[in-house]
């Protein structure tokens, strides 16, 4: 197939304004779901799907919040794990204390506890940016990490600080074994992936983008910053807290306050970063960077040590994750802000000019 | 000229603005009639860009009135003088540098744009209709200013000259009522001086939008403006039709104690 939109003329304004004008672009999305949906079930093994998909599918949710957040609007947060577990701990107290509960209606209460809370916790944006707005956001996320340690209410006053959910029942649908949690995750994904895709080409994410960009002059067309920063807040929050409500509820099924503590915050900012900020597609890449990179290299690198005659410990791992990603941090912010995403986005472009070079 | 030219609209008495001890503005008086093109002009650091931006609200006068329509008007933030139909360019060019030319100049819209979240977030009903119903205007927007084949190109991409035109397309796409333009053609070629004179004094005619221009091509401002205002050093030296300014004595001194 060529990557071409050569003959693809636009009659209508509607049909420029599709989700995916690009034919092939079109093609390529509905496959890779319907493989995603189909083919994946059927290939992926339990340990797939526990420690890489799942994983995986749950913290491109996050990511996609986080930059719906950073990416589009500008505004800096170190916050993020606390509304993952702002969702978590608000879907699992609806989902105790309030008979018969649906799971769904649980998660998505979750998610808009967290985005009432990313409005007040927004607030400071409003004054400050970069450097502070990024220590607010700290404070905010260790408030939480506080709060939920202490406050034995949030905890349904459980003595280890832990709590659990089980039977995760989906209107009907028993989602426990492993495929199901994939596919129930998978679903959720693609939904929210949709609603992100259609909120950053409507109004309200040229009034992100242009905040962003430019704020005095987005004031002056007619935005109003509170309005759209505190916006942006929400939703991203929204995102993040179901993310949360689901890492907790799907993937741990039962976790503590640590599950959600301030490096789940920067894992997802790097993602963002390493994806590509300000990009859909780059959250998946970024997450799914992020999720791989560490299982590859426990694979990897004890065999490349065996080859050269030394012996890494798990330990040398770790820590090589970390120089990795903060080499990767680096490289990206300096070489090219917009991540993985722009790198794909260069040689798609390549790729329509292509046989020609220019 | 043949347009109308109607009654005062903006309405500027004893304005004073000052950062710390730098005095930009000192009381300041001057007015706006609708569909006139009135051109700000002084030397650099005269007050001319603090001048428009005290108009919009960016800038807050220590002193003086701001009478709108006859009305006074309160201190104002940039986007509440945005939804009464003011609008404007700026010196340094101020796109969204991320964004194609189509998206800049539709962010021009927003006011414009009703529907909620909720409906925007599943492309739905009244969102979709507004957001064809909106393109279309832009397009009419990106015809009259020749600009069609960049329109889905990244605005930091663009050359000079085009930045400034899309800049003019994202303030005209919110029909002002009243456009400030701070030096629309500060760095341009002839050729594409002629054409923004051109767009500009169109705007003028076809829509009888008002136009406040800051300017320093005195052959620019002489040919297109109604009436001139003249500061120097934050104060104003002179106001009147074109000729007046041009031979007003003042006027030839500032210019030429400018140190050309
Ligand atoms: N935000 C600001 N903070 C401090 N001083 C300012 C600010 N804006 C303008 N000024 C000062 O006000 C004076 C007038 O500037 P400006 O209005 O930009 O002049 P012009 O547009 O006529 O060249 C200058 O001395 C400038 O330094
Ligand atoms: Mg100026």
């Amino acid at each position: 197939m060529i990557y071409r939109e050569n003959g693809q003329f636009k009659t209508s304004y509607g049909a420029d304004q599709q989700i995916f004008p690009i034919a092939q672009d079109r093609w390529a999305v509905i496959a890779i779901i319907a493989f995603a949906f189909v083919g994946v079930p059927l290939l992926a093994d339990e340990y797939m799907f526990r420690a890489i998909l799942i994983p995986f599918l749950i913290l491109s949710l996050a990511a996609l919040g986080v930059n719906l957040l950073v990416g589009y609007c500008g505004q800096i947060t170190l916050g993020a794990g606390a509304f993952m577990a702002i969702g978590a701990y608000a879907a699992y107290n609806f989902l105790i204390r309030v008979d018969g509960m649906p799971l769904l209606a649980a998660l998505l209460l979750g998610g808009l506890t967290s985005a009432a809370m990313g409005i007040i916790f927004g607030i400071p944006s409003l004054r400050v940016r970069g450097l502070y707005l990024a220590v607010a956001t700290l404070a905010a996320q260790f408030f939480w990490d506080w709060a939920f340690l202490r406050i034995k209410w949030f905890t349904n006053d459980s003595s280890s600080g832990s709590v659990s959910v089980s039977n995760l029942d989906f209107f009907g649908w028993n989602v426990d074994a492993p495929a199901e949690k994939y596919l129930f995750c998978l679903g959720m994904l693609v939904v929210f992936g949709f609603l992100a895709k259609n909120l950053t080409r409507a109004s309200i994410g040229r009034q992100w983008m242009a905040i962003r960009d430019m704020d005095v002059a987005a004031e002056v067309i007619g935005i109003r910053p509170m309005w759209a920063k505190l916006s942006a807040f929400a939703v991203s929050s929204f995102f993040v807290g179901v993310a949360g409500a689901m890492w907790g509820f799907v993937h741990l099924g039962s976790w503590e306050p640590a599950a959600f503590s301030v490096d789940r915050s920067f894992q997802l900012l790097f993602m963002v970063i390493i994806g590509g900020l300000g990009s859909i597609v780059g959250s998946f890449f970024g997450a799914a960077f992020i999720v791989v990179l560490p299982i590859f290299l426990n694979q990897f690198l004890p065999v490349l040590g065996r080859l050269v005659g030394i012996s890494i410990s798990t330990a040398a791992v770790s820590h090589a994750e970390l120089i990795i990603f903060g080499a990767l941090i680096v490289f990206f912010l300096i070489v090219e802000p917009h991540g993985l995403a722009r790198l794909w986005a260069t040689s798609k472009e390549k790729l329509r000019l292509w046989p020609f070079p220019h | 000229m043949s347009k109308k030219i109607g009654d005062v609209v903006l309405d500027l008495q004893n304005i004073s603005l000052r950062f710390g001890g730098v005095k930009a503005l000192t009381d300041i008086s001057f007015d706006v009639r609708e569909h006139e093109v009135r051109a700000i002009i002084g030397p650099n650091g005269a007050g001319k860009s603090s001048m428009l931006n005290v108009i919009n609200g960016v800038y807050h006068p220590q002193d003086g009135k701001i009478f709108f329509h006859g009305q006074e008007r309160k201190q104002m933030d940039p986007h509440l003088a945005a939804a009464q139909g003011i609008s404007r360019t700026f010196q340094n060019i101020a796109l969204f540098k991320g964004m194609s030319v189509l998206d800049n100049i539709m962010t021009g819209r927003t006011l414009k744009m009703k529907s909620n979240l909720l409906l925007q977030a599943i492309w739905w009903g009244p969102a979709r209709n507004e957001e064809i119903a909106h393109r279309k205007k832009v397009e009419e927007i990106i015809d009259f200013l020749e600009i069609q084949h960049i329109r889905k190109t990244p605005v930091g991409r663009l050359p000079y000259g085009l930045q400034k035109r899309v800049d003019l397309g994202r303030a005209l796409a919110m029909e002002p009522k009243i456009l400030l333009l701070d030096e629309p053609m500060a760095g341009m070629n002839v050729e594409e001086k002629q054409d923004m004179c051109r767009f500009i004094l169109d705007v003028n005619d076809q829509f009888g939008t008002t136009i406040v221009l800051i300017e320093h091509d005195m052959g620019v401002v002489m040919d297109i403006s109604d009436r001139v205002v003249v500061l120097d050093y934050g104060k104003k030296i002179g106001d009147g039709l074109p000729d007046e300014v041009r031979s007003s004595p003042e006027v030839i001194k500032a210019y030429l104690g400018a140190g050309h």
